[in-house]
């Protein structure tokens, strides 16, 4: 049986699909059979994150409907053994992700694989309640921000009610904290939430931080998820998360601003 | 904090005002999402009845479930508008 986690937020460009291929690609590189679905249905992007734009052949409608196997959608990824992607369907019709076929094709996953990870599109329509729905354990990727803490705490609100654990008299899902775009600079001059800030508003275990960086940009405009960037602080940072994901105790890092030295204090507009 | 900031006025920082904010919003939303479904519906039925005897605004009927122990209490307050006999 696999572990099914969806990767959330409510809001959207906080870090979803980033996180997705990073936690997936993490998982795959540990030796656990992995495969990351894109939820996004109308707005597929994940393959572009992940390299593999041009080798979609099928999607995941077509095989909820029945247009094609598992075995012809799923892209075997070339970088990484264990790693698969299911990407989305670039169709309109937003009842394409009908329950009964989303539990389908995850059970026929959950044979095959050890992790699923469901990319939910951002908002609380239909493609994300599906993503969550059926969901085991949930990272809730947050920036900094209000209007991002805020959209997270109402996917809380969701992940505690209208999963398929809790309607079948389950313990509810706790979403674990992810905090992306970190800048400990700013935190520190009081410009920007801390992680302190937003770990006691939202009052859940906090998985990582991942520092505002521009190994970000460079992964994405490779086609090429972060984590794999090893010299990257965000690469490490990634690192870090699946380690603790996997229930490894890590030290937070990047979280501390550089100490300056006496000039550098005295003359610090 | 360099030598500068002495002689500047202190003020509040952005991001002390953006946790306040959100307490408060957070706080509030989390109240109407766990209680009842039948209680937005209930607050406006009240607001109608009371309207029917004092004129007061949407904000005026408040109501809040808290949990004590095996007991839940429904907390309802009503503010009146101040310029009453």
């Amino acid at each position: 049986m696999a572990r099914i986690v969806v990767i959330t937020s409510g809001k959207g460009g906080v870090g979803k699909t980033t996180t997705s291929a990073a936690i997936a690609t993490g998982l795959a590189q540990r030796g656990h059979k992995t495969v990351v679905i894109d939820f996004d249905v109308g707005l597929r992007n994940l393959d572009l994150i992940m390299g593999c734009e041009r080798r979609v052949v099928y999607d995941f409608v077509n095989v909820i409907n029945g247009d094609a196997n598992l075995k012809q959608a799923l892209i075997r990824d070339k970088r990484v053994d264990n790693l698969y992607i299911l990407p989305a369907s670039q169709t309109r019709d937003k009842d394409a992700l009908s329950q009964d076929g989303v539990e389908r094709v995850l059970n026929e996953l959950s044979g095959d694989f050890d992790f699923i990870v469901c990319d939910s599109p951002a908002g609380i329509e239909r493609g994300a309640l599906m993503a969550a729905y059926f969901a085991d354990e949930a990272i809730v990727v947050t920036n900094p921000e209000v209007s991002s803490v805020r959209d997270s705490d109402r996917i809380l609100g969701i992940l505690a009610s209208k999963t398929r654990k809790v309607e079948q008299g389950g313990e509810p899902i706790e979403g674990k904290l992810l905090l992306t775009r970190y800048s400990a600079e700013r935190a520190e001059r009081g410009e920007m939430l801390s992680i302190e800030d937003v770990g006691e508003i939202l009052a859940i275990e906090l998985l990582g931080v991942i520092p505002e960086s521009q190994a970000v940009l460079n992964a994405s405009n490779a086609g090429q998820p972060v984590v794999l960037d090893e010299e990257s602080d965000a690469g490490q940072a990634y690192q870090d998360a699946v380690d603790r994901f996997l229930g490894e105790e890590r030290p937070l890092r990047f979280v501390d601003v550089p100490k300056k030295g006496f000039f550098g204090r005295l003359f610090k507009g | 904090m360099g030598i500068f900031d002495y002689f500047r006025q202190p003020r509040q920082k952005s991001a002390s005002v953006a946790k306040e904010r959100l307490q408060i919003i957070v706080a509030r939303e989390r109240a109407a999402r766990s209680g009842p479904d039948y209680l937005p519906a209930m607050q406006q039925e009240l607001l109608q009845v009371i309207r029917k005897y004092v004129q007061v605004d949407d904000e005026a009927v408040q109501m809040n479930v808290d949990r004590e122990g095996d007991c839940e209490v429904l907390e309802l307050n009503i503010t009146l508008p101040d310029d009453q006999d």
